[in-house]
């Protein structure tokens, strides 16, 4: 439990740090610190177990079938691993405490350190590959923020996304990998894969895990030629750069081939690709970073080498090699996170990194300065500190590796050795020695106390492990080499002095030509002078990941712009096209065992569908020029369809698309008006071009097969035997279980009565939008005027209109109508459970009701007289439906089961009441509700206008406006 | 019946679809209800044609499965009716709305070419 704790802690520390006011620096840096505090006592607790020679699992069943559960596994090396992460991140809260200006919004800072943390902590501990690489990506994630943190800096974004891009790029090849992996072992925990590394070794998948799982490696690790991105990452604020750029998360990488050393290491093509790249970047890192002027960018080619140096050794696939890889992993994040730290001290002191202007600090800041230089010392390899040791292992392994007449490998280590030495060198010299500038934009003195503390401690590290490596870290290193290696750990020493051999002949060579080139260097031809690296400038990488970035944008817009329209037609064209050829196929294969059945034709029918027919062509036809002409014509395809529901056996739906029809048509009616009239070509004297008529006869085309398609299938699925339907189920429970006869309505409201809700929450949300759309509605201009019937001073105004009602007779038998509609509208509902009616249709007949006052008895009129709130009737229809299915949870039955007793009343004796019923009445509610509200918002439109049309007659321009109506758009 | 009515549902969705291919708005609206109809045809004939036999369920009367409608497709139908309504009222708000920002009815909310 206490592993889940470790990883869980920071992220709830991340969240909190969020929530701190801006300025609360102490505040900040207090949380953070105990939190990693409390992750290092955490880590601690375990020391007992581990020292065992024990791992600590924990596992959290999540979705077992998949192989994927929450799952935490701490060996020694993890554990030294989690200690190096959350002890680091102590130092690295304290050191930001005090980098950090006032002026800076730390709480970001805090919670993207602490959710780094978490993050990275999860890499460590995880005990599944999947889980691995997901906490992998959020380390990129999180760093991406950390490294953007000065977001207005041009320089930190760029940086950011180049990291990102590259970091993420190659955890997705690592996922990749890693799914591979698990498949090939059959298993996602790490214990299984570990176990597994003679089945992964010789299985055919080999190199594409190997391949995989190196770039992800590689690109963390900023291993050649993906080291590019972590000089331009040093853009973040120096603790970031001190604790994931240097101590943690590049060595991610590197964790995780130490992590699967076991599983993919000693093969031939292991030590091609990971010793080559490692050995590449090695010496190209060194040499760089001697010509860098910033401070940190040398830092950071330093950090790239010593990484290769690392990926080298791993490589290198003996298992002392690997020891020796571990070994200097701890030993590089102490005394790289201590120079991160000094490079930030100089830089807030001096306010420049640039190493061109800094000289003679060691005056000003003797303290920082001799930590520094112990620092860089232990970054160049002298005896008695940390990074001797590490490095005198790893000369002894290339020693051992090559033999013979192959000397390449030594050569190119010492020289790497010396670059080291070199770039170290000019970093004491350069920033200690000499004089001091006039020209620093601040005069430099010794830091806070509390700022400095974390180098001293790291300093000490590095002194300590450097005089008495068996005593400090012998311990806990042999364990964690031990639970890598497992049975193959080699026998090696930890001892700073193993006589006069060939690794220490290698380390003077490299120590004396390092003092001596660089001596030469500085007197012939100072390395401050030198504009761009000498020889290798051009392996900056920056470039081509530039033209990547380019090429793939470009490729992506060429793909864009080939395959996709934003125009309208064009999509539905293909849409069209898409499910005609995707209807077609099946049905091609019904018509291979096409079986005859005897057609029986009902002349009356066959009229009723001529009518039909020749409606929707028609329809079809006038559309575009006589809109009034198309809505009447498809009214009366609208009503053959409605016969022919009613014909076969289907009054509810009949019933329904009846008073839909009639809706519908009024509605579109109301907004005719406000589209102005269109011209036809003959009136305008144009003609249809050829492409015109090119489009026309393709669309005529696809729509004939499209029509030929669906009349098909329709005739094929007609003509044959129904299958297993679960039309019984409905009809064999409807009376028992849902109380009705009717089976359409017992279904619409009790047994699929979650969609009926859906579907009026629908209803409802269209209603309000249309009302909302309308509230601002600004019709055509060409429509404000009035049309040309009404324009006459000799009838009545609109406004009287409005008030009275266009007619007087058919406005006293509408209202005489109302309540015959009404009570019309309560016989449906009443009846719907049990025979063809039901919420729906009443509500539509209901407002239908409404909707006729409206259209004859004049809006204002009506609005005195009948007080209706649409708005009302929508929210109470969706809460009675809702509650009545909550209702249900009272009596401990799932949401919306119904109920139906059957209570004896006085005078009327038993009566079924089931609680579809008032289900159904929220139903009638709501669909009174909405269709009033739309027709209403609609028609009130004329209202509105008719205002602006007075305000536009009072001006002289009417008139003219009027002609203006002719236009080609009309 | 069965051959009239695949020749009807295929005249509704031709249509229809012809009008969806149009530029102009209030030819879209209307090939959208054309199509709806077919559609609700289509899948409301899933259930087989039946004539007179409605899914009402006469209490007392022993259940024979084959004697009532399909009361299922019924149901789907009742529904898309009702959404295809709600439907059609949205997109002739949006269609009007469009018509007075734009000044143009054709479906691109600007004068492409006009077919």
């Amino acid at each position: 439990m206490s592993l889940v704790l470790i990883v869980l802690l920071p992220f709830i520390g991340s969240c909190l740090a969020a929530l701190l006011p801006a300025n609360a620096r102490n505040w900040e840096a207090w949380l953070a610190g105990l939190i990693a505090l409390a992750c290092v006592a955490l880590s601690l607790s375990h020391l007992g177990v581990i020292s065992e020679g024990e791992v600590v699992r924990y596992q959290l069943a999540w979705a077992p079938e998949y192989g994927l559960d929450l799952s935490f596994r701490m060996d020694a090396f993890a554990w030294l691993f989690s200690l190096l992460v959350s002890g680091i991140g102590v130092l690295v809260v304290l050191y930001a405490r005090y980098y950090m200006s006032p002026e800076d919004p730390v709480p970001r800072f805090f919670s993207f350190l602490l959710a780094f943390m978490g993050a990275m902590l999860g890499v460590v501990l995880s005990g599944n590959l999947i889980q691995l690489v997901l906490f992998w990506e959020l380390t990129s994630l999180t760093s991406f923020m950390l490294i953007g943190y000065w977001h207005h800096r041009a320089d930190a974004r760029r940086g950011a996304r180049m990291a990102f891009t590259v970091t993420a790029t190659g955890g997705l090849a690592l996922f990749a990998g890693m799914v591979i992996l698990g498949q090939v072992v059959g298993s996602y925990e790490l214990d299984d894969v570990l176990a597994a590394g003679d089945l992964v070794r010789a299985h055919s998948s080999y190199h594409w895990i190997l391949g995989l799982v190196a770039l992800g490696a590689l690109t963390k690790s900023a291993q050649f030629p993906f080291h590019f991105w972590l000089p331009r990452a040093m853009a973040a604020p120096t603790p970031v750069s001190a604790y994931l750029h240097s101590a943690t998360m590049v060595k991610a990488g590197v964790f995780l081939l130490v992590r699967f050393w076991p599983v993919l290491a000693g093969t031939e093509a292991w030590s091609l690709i990971i010793g080559g790249a490692g050995l590449a970047t090695l010496v190209i890192g060194s040499f760089l970073a001697i010509f860098q002027h910033d401070l940190k960018g040398l830092l950071a080619y330093s950090t790239i080498s010593h990484l290769g140096l690392i990926t080298l050794l791993l490589g290198i696939g003996t298992p002392l090699a690997a020891g020796a890889a571990i070994f200097h992993i701890l030993n590089h994040a102490t005394f790289k996170a201590s120079l991160f730290m000094a490079a930030g001290i100089i830089d807030h002191e001096t306010g420049t990194r640039d190493l061109r202007l800094l000289g003679g600090l060691w005056r000003s800041m003797p303290i920082t300065a001799s930590l520094a230089m112990v620092a860089a010392g232990a970054m160049a390899g002298v005896p008695l500190l940390n990074g001797f040791l590490s490095k005198e292992m790893f000369f002894a392994e290339t020693v051992q590796v090559s033999g013979g007449l192959n000397w390449g490998l030594p050569l190119l280590a010492t020289l790497a050795a010396l670059f080291t030495v070199i770039y170290s060198l000019r970093f004491i010299h350069q920033l200690f020695f000499g004089t001091l500038s006039p020209e620093l934009p601040r005069t430099p003195h010794e830091p806070p106390h509390w700022m400095r503390l974390p180098i001293e401690l790291l300093v000490l590290v590095c002194l300590v492990v450097g005089v008495l490596p068996a005593l400090t870290v012998g311990a806990p290193l042999h364990l964690a080499v031990v639970s890598v290696l497992g049975d193959a750990t080699p026998d090696y020493s930890l001892s700073v002095w193993h006589g006069f051999n060939l690794p220490l002949i290698m380390s003077l060579i490299a120590l004396g030509g390092g003092v001596l080139v660089y001596g030469l260097l500085e007197r012939f031809r100072p390395i401050n002078t030198l504009e761009k690296v000498p020889l290798l400038h051009r392996f900056d990488g920056q470039r081509g990941f530039e033209r990547v970035l380019m090429g793939l944008t470009a490729l992506a817009g060429r793909i864009n712009r080939r395959l996709t329209s934003r125009r309208l037609q064009v999509q539905l064209m293909w849409l069209v096209l898409a499910a005609l050829v995707a209807g077609l196929l099946p049905s091609l294969r019904g018509v291979a065992n096409f079986r005859e059945l005897p057609i029986a034709i009902d002349p009356a029918f066959a009229m009723l569908w001529l009518i039909g027919g020749v409606c929707a062509v028609a329809a079809a036809y006038q559309a575009k020029y006589h809109r009034l002409a198309a809505l009447a014509l498809l009214g009366g395809a609208g009503l053959v369809t409605c016969v022919t529901f009613a014909w076969f056996s289907a009054p509810d739906l009949a019933l329904t698309q009846l008073a839909v029809e009639v809706v519908t048509t009024v509605l579109i009616l109301l907004g005719l008006r406000w589209l102005p009239r269109r011209l036809e070509p003959q009136e305008l004297g144009i003609r249809a071009s050829l492409r015109d008529r090119v489009r026309r006869f393709r669309d005529f085309l696809i729509a004939l097969a499209t029509g030929g398609g669906m009349a098909l299938l329709a005739y094929l699925v007609l003509t044959r035997e129904t299958g297993d339907s679960i039309a019984e189920f409905f009809l064999q429970r409807a009376l028992p279980e849902g109380g009705g006869t009717n089976v359409v309505n017992v279904i619409l409201v009790d047994f699929r009565g979650f969609d009926t809700l859906g579907e009026i929450a629908v209803l409802g949300i269209v209603a309000l939008t249309v009302y909302a759309l309308l509230r601002r509605f600004r019709p055509a201009p060409e429509s404000i005027l009035l049309p040309q019937q009404k324009d006459d001073p000799d009838t009545y105004t609109p406004a009287e209109d409005a008030l009275r009602g266009d007619t007087m007779v058919p406005g006293l038998f509408m209202r005489a109508l109302m309540p015959v509609l009404m009570v019309m509208a309560i016989y449906l509902f009443m009846r719907g459970h049990n025979l063809p009616g039901g919420g729906f249709v009443a509500g539509l007949v209901m407002s239908v009701a409404i909707i006729l006052q409206y259209m004859v008895g004049g809006t204002v009129w009506v609005e005195e007289n009948l007080p209706i709130r649409p708005h009302i009737w929508i929210g109470s229809g969706l809460l009675l439906a809702l509650f009545t299915g909550l209702g249900a949870w009272v009596f401990g039955f799932p949401f919306l089961t119904s109920h139906s007793p059957h209570p004896v009343l006085p005078l009327l004796g038993e009566v079924p009441l089931p609680s579809a019923f008032l289900f159904d009445l929220g139903v009638f509610l709501l669909v009174v509700g909405a269709t009033v509200l739309m027709l209403i918002a609609l028609g009130h439109q004329s209202v509105r206008s008719h205002r602006t049309w007075l305000t536009l007659k009072a001006s002289e321009g009417a008139a003219d406006n009027n002609r203006k109506g002719a236009l080609p758009w009309n | 019946m069965e051959l009239i009515l695949a020749l009807a549902i295929g005249v509704l969705a031709g249509a229809g679809i012809w009008l969806l291919l149009r530029p102009r708005t209030f030819q879209v609206i209307m090939g959208l209800s054309l199509l709806s109809y077919a559609v609700n045809l289509f899948i409301f004939s899933m259930g087989r044609l039946n004539q007179n036999m409605a899914p009402v369920i006469v209490d007392g009367v022993l259940l024979e499965v084959a004697e009532y409608a399909d009361p299922l497709p019924q149901a789907l139908v009742l529904t898309a009716i009702v959404i295809s309504f709600a439907m059609t009222a949205l997109f002739l708000v949006v269609l009007l709305a469009a018509r007075g920002l734009t000044g143009t009815d054709h479906v691109d909310g600007e004068e492409g070419s006009d077919g």
